[in-house]
């Protein structure tokens, strides 16, 4: 049976309004936007320093990125404690639903997003000790382009923008490439210098590392676009990895297929 | 109704063997109903899924239950009140001159508010209504009748042996199940229940959902309801109703995660001022 609607009205682009019959529902509400807001820029923070620490050789910077992520994880448990108090507490339907729903959803996108960092934080001050290798040039680009959409993806979810959630939903092969081409780049360096290949592991695991942050970055674009519209997004996620530029891909594969 | 019909406890109906579940049982075309000059129920159209739960969910004085009791012309009995518009079960009329009123309550049987046994056994609270519409005619009948009612509505056990006891004795939910197995003791089609479980606590009120979800099996339920927690538990279909308008109806599941009205959502997360 079809849907009858008979009112004008669309979610897009609303924030949470602020008047609730019960006033205690609207605070809660607010500090759990908050607890959202402050998680978010403790993870860009943890993940900027995590590049920042790899780039510049720099270990402190390293050890204050890995210090970093227990705030990160202390603020995923308050959130989970908040949701589920409203839930008991306050039945929430509709968008109050779906915002508890989200936040519960986005927060644990984060804390894997800083494990993450914090494991690029560790792995960067084991390069710190070797001697500097080549494809760590590219990881910056990666880096940066990851950076953007977790800022991205979670002004969309502060502004309820769901045109802006759905951008960064629709940019994640570019990852995927970088990625790809990343893992090409290493398995050549360490065909050639057998010396580099300590080196070249911990660089590729660092890659996967910022590879799996931007999926984690689809995720909450993917919820704060539900949270917005009501909807979820229409189709498959794009993906980088199906063609023969993938790394799952072997290099006789990629020979056969151009055959 | 002759006897043949009524014999047996198989649940399955004339009037519904025709319809798939979901497809209209009763549909309502712009109906209006007015309390004197006031105008309470406003251009109303719905539709009634068969085999289906809709809940009617709005605030005090929305409509919900004036539209439930156009239903089965049970406004008709309150002095001042018109109904106006096509309401029509099984395509029928209801409204139609005529019809008979008797046997449309018959086939649109109600529950109310507060559980309203007769003061009478449990025994003749169910027997009452099958006894005036002429469907039993011996002792054999009247107990198949009781005992397959009250295994329905899932009281079976618990009055078996106190039949000839008052039904006020028992305690409020079983009054209320009381009142379910009496309403389909007559084997209507749909059964309408105006905010059935206010009175209970809530594991009586347990009850009665899990009853309403088995008796969607075989009946069409319109449920009104204050509790919205209820409306989504027990209900497919959900209907909003503010101010004597329909604002909104859809897929349960639909209306309380993303509802398209702004009116339902100020309802349903509790800013209405």
């Amino acid at each position: 049976m079809t849907r009858q609607s008979i009112g004008m009205f669309s979610n897009q682009g609303e924030m949470p309004s602020s008047d609730h019959i019960v006033t205690s529902f609207d605070q809660e509400i607010t500090s759990l936007n908050e607890m959202i807001a402050r998680m978010g820029g403790q993870v860009e923070a943890g993940f900027a320093g995590a590049i920042e620490a790899l780039t510049k050789r720099n270990s402190e910077i390293a050890t204050r990125t890995i210090a970093r992520d227990v705030e990160v994880d202390q603020l995923e448990e308050a959130i989970n404690d908040a949701v589920i108090n409203m839930l008991v507490r306050r039945q929430p339907m509709a968008d109050d639903l779906r915002f508890v729903f989200s936040s519960l959803k986005i927060a644990g996108d984060l804390e894997r997003i800083g494990d993450h960092a914090k494991n690029i934080a560790k792995r960067s001050i084991t390069l710190n000790n070797l001697p500097r290798i080549e494809p760590v040039g590219s990881v910056p680009r990666m880096g940066r382009a990851v950076q953007r959409r977790i800022k991205d993806v979670l002004d969309a979810f502060n502004e309820r923008n769901a045109t802006k959630a759905l951008a960064v939903w629709e940019s994640d092969p570019e990852i995927d490439n970088m990625y790809n081409s990343l893992f090409r780049e290493t398995l050549t360096y360490m065909a050639e210098d057998p010396r580099s290949i300590t080196g070249c592991t911990h660089l590729l695991f660092i890659a996967k590392n910022i590879e799996r942050i931007g999926d984690h970055a689809t995720n909450i674009a993917e919820v704060a676009y539900f949270l917005i519209t009501g909807e979820k997004i229409e189709g498959g996620r794009p993906r980088g990895d199906l063609d023969e530029t993938s790394s799952y891909t072997t290099p006789t594969e990629r020979t056969d297929a151009k055959a | 109704m002759s006897l043949a019909e009524t014999e047996g406890t198989a649940p399955v109906q004339a009037g519904q063997a025709a319809q798939a579940a979901g497809e209209a049982k009763m549909t309502a075309r712009d109906a209006n109903v007015y309390y004197g000059d006031a105008q309470a129920l406003k251009h109303v159209d719905l539709d009634i899924g068969t085999n289906e739960v809709t809940s009617l969910i709005g605030p005090s004085g929305c409509g919900k239950s004036t539209f439930l009791r156009c239903l089965n012309r049970m406004n008709d009995v309150i002095d001042g009140c018109r109904v106006k518009g096509d309401i029509r079960l099984d395509e029928e009329d209801i409204y139609h001159p005529s019809l008979d009123v008797v046997q449309l309550r018959a086939r649109v049987g109600m529950v109310f508010q507060k559980p309203n046994p007769f003061p009478k056994s449990i025994y003749e609270n169910i027997v009452y209504g099958p006894r005036i519409h002429g469907m039993v005619h011996n002792k054999g009948d009247m107990d198949e009748i009781v005992e397959s009612s009250l295994r329905r509505a899932g009281l079976w056990e618990e009055a078996k042996d106190r039949l000839e006891q008052p039904g006020t004795g028992l305690s409020g939910g079983q009054q209320q199940r009381l009142c379910i197995a009496r309403a389909i003791a007559v084997n209507p089609e749909v059964i309408l229940m105006d905010e059935p479980c206010s009175a209970l606590d809530p594991i009586a009120t347990s009850r009665i959902e899990e009853l309403i979800d088995e008796l969607r099996q075989n009946f069409t339920i319109v449920i009104v309801t204050h509790s919205m927690q209820q409306a989504a538990r027990v209900s497919q279909r959900t209907a909003f109703f503010h101010l004597g308008i329909l604002v909104e109806v859809g897929p349960t599941e639909e209306i309380f995660t993303n509802p398209k009205d702004k009116r339902t959502q100020d309802y349903i997360t509790g800013r209405f001022g």
